[in-house]
């Protein structure tokens, strides 16, 4: 009885790892479509990246210093999402929620800089309304910083429920870490992208 | 506090939209009162709308899907009546206003709730079953994207009575769609329809590859699934590569109706021709979603009603996997007349040419498997003869339309009209109808009534001739499409003959709702007891008729393209009593996707109507529920071993008496 039971525990488990495979997986393809989701976006902004309607140009618009910035803050909360992975392989549940934590800061602060870029151009006058590139540019810059704040709502369940509810470092939670992980990624090589197509080639 | 919402937006002054109204309202009272009378809320509740079984969400589908079909229809007969009884010096009985509102509504609902929503009805019902697998990889995210498909079906519908609908054509084309020309609720209606419906989509797609990839039996390889499989295969990479871009598309065109975005404008840099793009980068793809399934379900009933292998198999999946490449690459022959220069326009007649040919493979692949076959003509290998004959005139016409030269001067004509419904309603629509006919009896247990399917064919595709031959000659002749009424006297003789034809496929579909009371009246009789009704030769056909929710007690191990056939073959019997069956993981049951599909219905509701706070609590209400959702770690269960053998022993013993009954007889 006693090794009935333990057996289809184990069972059990193993059948977590297989899900847990199989749903990495199933996210993986999902941001292939995001990709493509972002392709379009890109499209947009290349046809419409000259219609200045008589109005601001990049040049006059993007300070490089603070997307610099921006870029390094992301940057480096992939490396520190980085290490909150390797510590979840380790099973160290502080070493994880720490390095969250830090992410999380970095993350934020991005968003904070995107949205203070964004308030000063609609205060200045230039807001998305006033050309098809300035609309172009919202739109992406935009959908990117709206990606970056779910994955910040993600980050803060999963730490929500890792703490408050004292959810276990298991199988089906370094699936999901390991999904925000592959996500987080995701956005800063977007986020390269952006920084190369939009604000480098607008400013050059 | 409401928008632009208020008692105008109701249509007191349309007789036609509130008589619909009426009738949509009394049939929802009547069904809610059978329920209520039944006492079956409880058993709706627990065994169909919280259900993530692929078996239950592909009936809902299908469901949601013939609903819509007599919605859409209702569209079509009065599109056909009114250029029938309009004329010159007649302007009919539906003005303007109205007619273009019916055409843009037929165009939508046919497309996503009708074709859409069949395709992945029967992708649900058939895929796992015939992998040999016990759910779909994703049971819950399935059950989300039935919620978000369904609760589209309901804003498009609440646009009869709240406002009205967008009158610019399916695709609504900016700047017409813009807020300057079309500042109503109409376009936001098709909007938000299309893309809570179009995420549902998408999910859907990843899901199904994910589960075609990862749960085949052991030894299926990718060369041993069944053909239906292939396609749902490639289905799912067209869904996934195609839907992003109509997310994207309708995000643009929102932003330029709600905050005066750019994108598609007259003015400030706006760019209308990449619209058009955008819309066609989706909608072709889209065109072969909604064909490839078809053509599996074609394949399946070919080779199972002429009892033999499927002609070339290998060029079938090729020639599948060669039409989802090329499909990406004939955008733009939906707008040759845009003038992007001879050389694009040749690029593009050539490869939407080039098509037509894995389509002819297939084509002879299909008559080959006929030939030399023991073929038994019943309702789902008629609709795939039906199918070969009509298809093959719409894939001409379509060859016609792929040069550019031609496509001047028939563009945007009815011409186009005919041979898109060719292609649409002689190819997909009999696909999901045998595929119907043909799944019927493994989903309910007992098959469809022979008599009325055959006569729900005759209707169809006789009706189906009179009712757009016609539209080939009128394009000929020079009408264009999505006109309330024609000044030219020589077209009347033909819309009449139009109207007929419309009326013939009226009363197709009036057999096949007799053919369904009828079936359900003598269950008994058309019962499929030994789950195996048409001599099949895939796994569906190996398990009882309903299968038992788990599908299959053990999983099969596969050795051939067709595990049943060959099995049959050597005597063996696949599926027998046995006593020691392992515990089956199962998923639980869950409304977390019926919830998140009403809080995305109330979103776009309020965004429709500009009800922003209301919009603001449902998209927490989508969050918090899948927050709650995943902090809940009770999602599964174990079916233990004696109820497994408590369930198969019941149907083996339904099988034993029904030979004994047989024995007896003889």
């Amino acid at each position: 009885m006693l090794t009935e039971s333990a057996s289809a525990h184990h069972a059990h488990d193993h059948h977590h790892e297989e899900a847990g495979a199989t749903k990495v997986f199933g996210f993986w393809l999902y941001l292939m479509t995001d990709c493509v989701l972002f392709a379009t976006l890109f499209a947009g902004f290349a046809v419409l990246h000259d219609q200045f309607a008589g109005g601001v140009t990049g040049r006059d618009i993007f300070d490089l210093k603070d997307v610099g910035i921006e870029t390094a803050f992301l940057l480096f909360s992939s490396v520190t999402y980085g290490f909150a992975m390797l510590s979840a392989h380790r099973g160290s549940k502080p070493a994880v929620l720490a390095w969250l934590a830090i992410t999380f800061l970095f993350g934020a602060g991005f968003i904070g800089m995107e949205i203070r870029e964004f308030s000063s151009l609609i205060a200045e006058g230039h807001g998305p309304d006033k050309s098809a590139f300035l609309s172009a540019f919202f739109t992406l810059v935009g959908t990117h910083g709206g990606h970056v704040t779910f994955g910040l709502i993600w980050m803060a369940t999963l730490m929500f429920q890792m703490t408050v509810l004292g959810k276990p470092l298991n199988a089906v939670y370094i699936s999901r870490l390991a999904c925000l992980s592959l996500f987080w990624h995701f956005l800063d090589i977007v986020w390269i992208c952006v920084f190369t197509v939009v604000y480098l080639m607008g400013v050059l | 506090m409401l928008g632009k919402l208020n008692w105008s937006s109701i249509p007191f002054d349309n007789p036609i939209e509130l008589g619909a109204v009426a009738f949509m309202g009394l049939v929802v009272l009547a069904v809610l009162a059978v329920v209520t009378k039944a006492k079956a809320w409880g058993y709706l509740w627990t065994e169909w709308l919280t259900s993530v079984d692929h078996k239950k969400i592909g009936v809902m589908y299908i469901v949601v899907a013939f609903v819509m079909l007599l919605r859409g229809f209702a569209d079509a007969i009065m599109m056909r009546s009114q250029l029938a009884l309009a004329g010159p010096g007649h302007k009919g009985y539906l003005p303007p206003e109205h007619y273009d509102q019916i055409f843009s509504a037929h165009g939508t609902i046919m497309i996503f709730f009708v074709a859409m929503t069949f395709v992945i009805g029967l992708m649900n019902i058939a895929t796992p079953l015939q992998i040999g697998a016990r759910d779909v990889a994703f049971p819950f995210l399935n059950s989300v994207s039935f919620w978000l498909t369904a609760v589209s079906v309901g804003l498009i519908n609440l646009s009869l009575a709240l406002g009205a609908f967008a009158r610019n054509g399916w695709l609504e084309y900016p700047p017409l769609s813009g807020i300057q020309f079309s500042p109503d609720v109409g376009v936001d209606y098709w909007i938000w329809s299309l893309q809570i419906s179009g995420i549902g989509t998408l999910l859907t797609g990843v899901n199904f590859f994910v589960t075609i990839l990862k749960m085949r039996a052991p030894g299926m390889t990718f060369f041993r699934m069944p053909v239906f499989v292939w396609t749902i295969l490639c289905t799912s990479v067209l869904i996934m590569a195609a839907f992003p871009v109509l997310t994207v598309t309708l995000t643009m065109l929102s932003l330029d109706r709600y905050l005066g975005f750019h994108f598609f404008t007259n003015e400030l840099g706006g760019n209308q021709m990449m619209y058009v793009n955008l819309i066609w980068v989706w909608g072709h793809p889209e065109v072969y979603i909604l064909i490839l399934p078809a053509f599996g379900v074609f394949s399946e009933v070919t080779s199972t009603y002429s009892q033999k292998r499927l002609f070339g198999y290998t060029s079938m999946v090729w020639a599948t996997i060669a039409i989802t490449v090329l499909s990406f690459i004939v955008w733009l022959h939906h707008f040759f007349t845009m003038g992007s220069g001879a050389n694009v326009n040749a690029f593009f007649g050539i490869a939407t040419m080039i098509i037509a040919v894995p389509t002819g493979v297939k084509i002879f692949n299909w008559l080959f498997t006929i030939y030399g076959g023991r073929v038994t003509f019943q309702t789902p290998m008629l609709w795939t003869v039906g199918f070969m004959v009509t298809f093959s005139i719409g894939g001409m016409t379509g060859v016609m339309l792929a040069v550019p030269g031609i496509d001047f001067v028939l563009h945007n004509s009815l011409f186009l009209i005919a041979h898109f419904h060719n292609v649409i309603i002689g190819g997909a629509v009999f696909g999901y109808l045998a595929g119907v006919t043909y799944w019927f009896p493994k989903v309910f247990g007992f098959k469809l009534d022979e008599k009325w399917g055959k006569r729900a064919f005759w209707f169809w595709l006789t009706g189906f001739y009179f009712a757009f031959m016609p539209l080939y000659v009128l394009g000929f002749l020079g009408a264009t499409r999505r006109m309330q009424h024609y000044d030219n006297p020589a077209y009347t003789p033909w819309m009449h003959i139009a109207l007929f034809g419309a009326v013939l496929i009226m009363c197709g579909i009036i057999c096949q709702l007799v053919q369904i009371v009828v079936s359900i009246r003598h269950r008994a009789e058309l019962a499929d007891v030994t789950g195996d009704p048409w001599h099949g030769r895939t796994l569906e056909w190996a398990v009882s008729s309903p299968p038992p929710f788990y599908n299959f007690a053990t999983i099969p191990e596969v050795d051939s393209a067709e595990p049943l056939w060959t099995a049959k073959n050597r005597g063996e019997i696949i599926f027998h009593t046995r006593d020691n069956y392992q515990p089956i993981h199962m998923p639980k049951n869950t409304a977390a996707g019926l919830f998140i599909g009403i809080f995305a219905g109330v979103m776009g509701f309020a965004l429709i109507w500009s009800i922003f706070w209301l919009a603001a609590i449902g998209l927490l209400g989508i969050m918090f529920t899948l927050i709650i959702k995943t902090c809940n770690d009770d999602i599964d269960y174990y079916v233990q071993p004696d109820e497994v053998a408590r369930i198969q022993n019941a149907h083996y013993a339904r099988i034993d008496a029904l030979a004994s009954e047989k024995h007896y007889a003889d």
